[in-house]
């Protein structure tokens, strides 16, 4: 076993604070996608001009870059929009953007975008005549929607959420920049204070490779699911 | 209303954008009948099924579910809309319609396919809709096919087995369109066969088909359409032996 020199219970702390926040961004990032995938394809033109600023903008700006305008710029904002409340209407309201949140809002806008796309191409990979019959059996939308699209647009956008998954976990290393006690964060401090940046960035890389791994074996699982009835191709 | 007609469709019309696809069709059936709908490709005979169970919205004309007509409304465009979708699954449910490419849903066995509409939308318990798809499949002679996903059996089985999903919402009319057009032809017989059998037991039938052996034997009338009018319309002895238009002699030519 390696000698973490006691900053081993930290950098398990750390390890949870990545995974919690890699869930969390994964949830809010799954909801943007659908909801951006379903408004780009519906007939809407204020929808899709929405949606499309949406995904061009955020897939144009660095993560990075995106991050420190959330976390700086958030509290800048709120501050701002405090002051105009409590000068204007007497309203006390405040609140301090705290690094957890503001690391899974960006990261689940960004990897929204991301889904967005994966979604929109499943949704469009859905054979029309499989709606049609649905349809011409007397389905709901709802019914039509839930029974046949979503399962049959979930095979399609599968693979994709798999690897948007996979960068998202790394991506939330980034958040120790901002202050959020990640695993990254510990490391960081551990190997400077000890100055033996192998010693512990090496075990850090170990656990995010163990977790993509294990995720790519269970994402390998769920498509075998998703893909019973579809003969593949020898 | 347990004598009215099945199924009345009062002078169709549909455009798409500025092509007017069908002119005015009209058709009345009685209990059993089997209309069997010819026409080369582009004549309108699939959009005019599509019609019935509104798929497309006519742009004007009336449909009539066994003394139901479909009520119509307009949207702010101007176009023609259904009053009440509601309405429209309802009357669908009672016309199931058999596709050209079997249009099975892939991500779930036969048996689910069968039963899936049946227990969702008719509202059948569950050990019933079974037991009604089995009968059924054993009908259609694929009861051994039931856990089978649509990819895994032959184009024949499939239309066989759509056909199972059509019969299980025990309809008041079936709608084929051109059932073995997606077979080999090798494989057209055993659905061709089983349409034949369901004809025979009097199930009230409207097919679009290019099959003019299953129009001329099992029919009892033929509409022949051509350009988006019935340009000829009998029993098959009248629309095969002796029609009265030039185009339809034109059709049934040899043409080599």
């Amino acid at each position: 076993m390696i000698d973490l020199k006691g900053y081993g219970p930290a950098l398990l702390d750390g390890a949870v604070v990545t995974i919690e926040l890699a869930f969390f961004s994964l949830a809010l990032a799954l909801v943007l996608g659908l909801i951006g995938a379903s408004a780009k394809l519906s007939k809407s033109r204020v929808a899709i001009g929405i949606a499309t600023t949406y995904t061009t903008l955020i897939r144009g700006v660095p993560d990075l870059v995106m991050m420190l305008l959330f976390y700086y710029g958030g509290q800048v904002a709120v501050n701002n929009l405090s002051d105009y409340l409590y000068d204007a209407y007497d309203i006390d309201f405040f609140f301090q953007f705290d690094p957890f949140i503001s690391g899974v809002i960006t990261i689940g806008l960004i990897f929204g975008a991301y889904m967005a796309e994966t979604f929109r191409g499943a949704f469009l990979a859905v054979e029309s005549g499989q709606i049609e019959a649905a349809r011409a059996y007397g389905f709901s939308r709802w019914r039509t929607f839930h029974r046949i699209i979503l399962p049959q647009m979930l095979r399609h956008a599968l693979p994709g959420i798999g690897n948007n998954w996979q960068v998202l976990l790394k991506t939330t290393a980034l958040v120790s920049i901002i202050g959020l006690t990640d695993m990254v964060r510990v490391a960081e401090e551990a190997a400077k204070a000890e100055r033996m940046p192998f010693h512990f960035f090496i075990p850090v890389a170990f656990v995010y490779l163990s977790l993509t791994a294990g995720s790519e074996l269970f994402i390998k699982w769920l498509n075998k699911r998703a893909n019973i009835g579809v003969v593949q191709g020898s | 209303m347990a004598d009215s007609a099945p199924l009345i469709c009062k002078d169709i019309h549909k455009t798409f954008d500025q092509l007017e696809v069908l002119k005015g069709i009209s058709l009345e059936t009685k209990k059993g009948d089997v209309v069997s709908l010819i026409g080369s490709s582009g004549s309108g005979k699939s959009t005019f099924l599509r019609c019935i169970n509104m798929l497309e919205t006519p742009t004007s004309g009336d449909i009539i579910v066994h003394g139901d007509p479909i009520r119509f409304t307009t949207n702010r465009k101007g176009e023609r809309i259904p009053a009440d979708n509601k309405q429209v699954e309802l009357i669908r449910a009672r016309l199931s319609m058999v596709f050209q490419s079997f249009n099975l849903w892939s991500h779930m066995t036969v048996l689910e396919n069968i039963i899936e509409a049946p227990i969702h939308v008719l509202k059948v318990p569950r050990k019933e809709a079974i037991e009604r798809a089995e009968a059924y499949l054993e009908k259609v002679g694929i009861y051994e096919r039931k856990d089978y996903y649509p990819a895994q059996m032959s184009g024949g089985q499939q239309q066989r087995a759509a056909i199972a999903r059509a019969l299980a919402m025990e309809p008041e009319v079936m709608l084929f369109d051109e059932p073995t057009s997606a077979l080999d032809p090798e494989l057209v017989g055993e659905v061709l066969k089983v349409m034949q059998n369901l004809a025979e037991e009097g199930r009230t039938m409207i097919v679009v088909t290019h099959e003019m052996s299953f129009a001329r034997d099992v029919s009892s009338q033929v509409l022949f359409l051509h350009q988006g009018v019935i340009e000829e319309q009998g029993t098959p002895d009248k629309v095969f032996d002796n029609p009265d238009s030039e185009r339809m002699k034109q059709f049934l030519a040899p043409k080599f």
